[in-house]
């Protein structure tokens, strides 16, 4: 009984202390540690150039194609070690990143595009076809679009495309990266509300790298706020959304120029807390 | 009227040449879309296609020399398209490989290196001289188009043009409908996207290679049988370049029509223009084309539309 209860709070993803250096020489991530529990939707905080991507690149393993490396450190899925896995490898497992700025197949449809999504599966057309269903429902705009090319489609919809392509590879996590970006709120408000649908009914955990901090913190159950390649504070996104110094620095309640997080006192504070 | 058949007879002998140029162009394009490599050894594998088919069909070859026989043509097909496909997964593990994170001028060169590599191997393996290929096609002109038409039509022009309409169409099939012609279209367009979702790229390498070593041995197939296996098969490749110009280096339909037109162009323009300017206009008609492209129209005739939009 204590075994289940404890395999169930096991983390399904867990990056521990890693440091990625790009080009051999520039060192990015300095010591990044974060748990991605079963079935939740945590949110990579943080402003633009703080290594959001760089943390999901190097759970996904798509680093290498950046000439990037992970040089300390351990990545674990589902209790493996699988730093060494490639992105196929990876897929096949469950764990799949949406890039940022979505890179569809501009010149696949879209229909096209959602089955490139399969690309790693063996279960056969027809499991394929019935997910491929599946995703329509959840993006009724999808399926009016199916044979339009991609590259002709909204930014919305091809936000849509890029987070169905990653669902057809029947993933237990998506790395999702910056859904957010250049999208009207409406529709960002639109693409977080099947993020949540996605993960309560269908049973994805996401892990989502967002500079919209409140809008992603709405959705998450988790937080981790990224400065500089370190995690600076994390906890229930419910807690960080009502910290004051998140709210100070990533919501401007105070007019002063911060620049950076660490200029807020009330921050130091904590911090030394913390330590 | 006889004028008129005479032309015909000119642009159908530009259209065979012009077949050869397009498989030729049609191998590059498929390796620059997926890989951003351009592939100086295209020309090299027509003619390396060649020397290994002759091989198993004759008996002065390794083949016969080893095992003691040789290969029925519908045997030696086959079992060449498998050295290219070999050959093909040995360039990837032996060179694309160290060199995947490097310029594209570095991946360039190294085709260069891979063309000096396989012309000296063929060499050293097969000799130089040229080697008749006869793998059955009938010579000679086609009766029937003669008899009714009174056109002279080489049959083996007949025979290389329907294969090659077989040859595209069967890729065409395959790009547009199996998952692995969508992963090919995949990685044409967005390489990082493609990996994102578990295409491994040098699995997609291998079989781009593959695809166009098996196109360059239809071209070395069809070459060899009107001129012999020669070195000199490889020069096509030179040939390649201003029909790449001219079609776009990234559009397949662009290399089978540019290929044509050159061919055909080069011809009709040796034909009629070449006595009043004292000939030779088929060794520089390409290439003067492609410079008049280069001015004008720089993404070629079918230069892929690239997408803008936010
Ligand atoms: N391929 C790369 N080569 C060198 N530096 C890079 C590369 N990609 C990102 N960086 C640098 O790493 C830092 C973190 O980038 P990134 O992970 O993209 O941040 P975020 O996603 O939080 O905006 C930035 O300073 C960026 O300039
Ligand atoms: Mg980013």
């Amino acid at each position: 009984m204590s075994a289940v209860i404890q395999s169930e709070r096991e983390a399904l993803l867990s990056v521990n202390n890693i440091e990625v250096i790009y080009d051999h020489v520039i060192l990015v991530l300095k010591g990044v540690s974060l748990e991605v529990m079963k079935g939740g939707v945590v949110a990579l905080l943080g402003a633009n150039g703080a290594g959001k991507s760089t943390t999901l690149k190097a759970i996904s393993n798509l680093l290498g194609a950046e000439r990037g490396d992970v040089t300390k450190g351990s990545i674990t899925f589902q209790g493996e070690d699988v730093q060494s896995l490639s992105p196929n490898e990876l897929v096949r497992r469950g764990v799949i990143q949406v890039m940022e700025g979505r890179h569809c197949f501009e010149h696949l449809t879209v229909e096209e595009n959602l089955l490139t999504g399969a690309y790693t599966r063996t279960d056969g057309r027809s499991r394929v076809a019935e997910d491929l269903d599946l995703v329509y429902q959840y993006f009724p705009r999808l399926k009016e679009r199916r044979t339009s090319q991609a590259g002709y489609t909204s930014g919305g919809e091809q936000q849509m495309v890029a987070v169905g392509r990653a669902l057809m590879a029947r993933p237990a996590v998506i790395l999702l990266d910056e859904p957010s970006m250049g999208l009207a709120p409406q529709l960002v408000e639109e693409i977080f509300e099947i993020v949540k649908r996605l993960n309560e009914d269908e049973g994805v955990t996401f892990l989502l790298a967002e500079q919209n901090t409140m809008m992603a913190l709405r959705y998450a159950n988790y937080g981790y706020i990224l400065e500089n390649g370190r995690v600076v504070m994390d906890g229930e996104a419910s807690v960080l959304a009502e910290n004051e110094d998140v709210k100070e620095f990533y919501l401007g309640v105070s007019g002063d120029d911060r620049r950076s997080f660490r200029n807020v006192k009330a921050y130091r504070r904590r911090k030394r807390w913390l330590s | 009227m006889a004028f008129d058949l005479f032309l015909l007879e000119v642009v159908i002998s530009g259209l065979m040449t012009g077949v050869m140029y397009a498989l030729v162009a049609l191998g590059f394009v498929l390796i620059f879309k997926a890989s951003g490599v351009f592939n100086f050894a295209q020309g090299v594998l027509a003619l390396f296609a060649a020397l290994a088919l002759y091989d198993f069909l004759a008996e002065d070859g390794w083949f016969f020399a080893v095992f003691g026989f040789t290969l029925p043509v519908w045997l030696a097909i086959p079992a060449t398209a498998l050295i290219m496909i070999l050959l093909a997964w040995v360039i990837e593990r032996a060179v694309l490989r160290f060199l995947v994170k490097q310029e594209e001028i570095i991946l360039f060169m190294a085709t260069i290196g891979l063309a000096f590599v396989l012309e000296g191997l063929g060499d050293l393996l097969f000799g130089s001289d040229v080697k008749p290929l006869d793998i059955g096609i009938p010579q000679g002109a086609s009766d029937w188009l003669l008899d009714n038409f009174n056109l002279y039509v080489e049959k083996l022009e007949i025979v290389a043009a329907a294969t090659a309409a077989v040859l595209v169409t069967a890729l065409a099939i395959f790009f547009q409908k199996t998952r692995v012609g969508r992963a090919l279209r995949a990685v044409a367009d967005d390489h990082q996207a493609a990996l994102s979702v578990g295409i491994s790229l040098d699995k997609i390498w291998v079989i781009v290679w593959s695809v166009s070593g098996i196109v360059a041995l239809v071209a070395g197939i069809m070459w060899g049988s009107k001129s012999g296996v020669q070195f000199s098969l490889s020069l096509i490749a030179l040939k390649a370049l201003p029909v790449l110009i001219l079609g776009g280096f990234t559009s397949v339909p662009g290399a089978i029509v540019g290929g044509l037109i050159i061919g055909v162009g080069e011809k009709v323009a040796e034909v009629y223009v070449g006595p009043l300017v004292g000939g030779a206009i088929e060794n520089w008609f390409a290439y003067v084309l492609a410079l008049g492209f280069l001015l004008f129209r720089p993404q070629g005739l079918f230069g892929e539309r690239i997408i803008e939009r936010v």
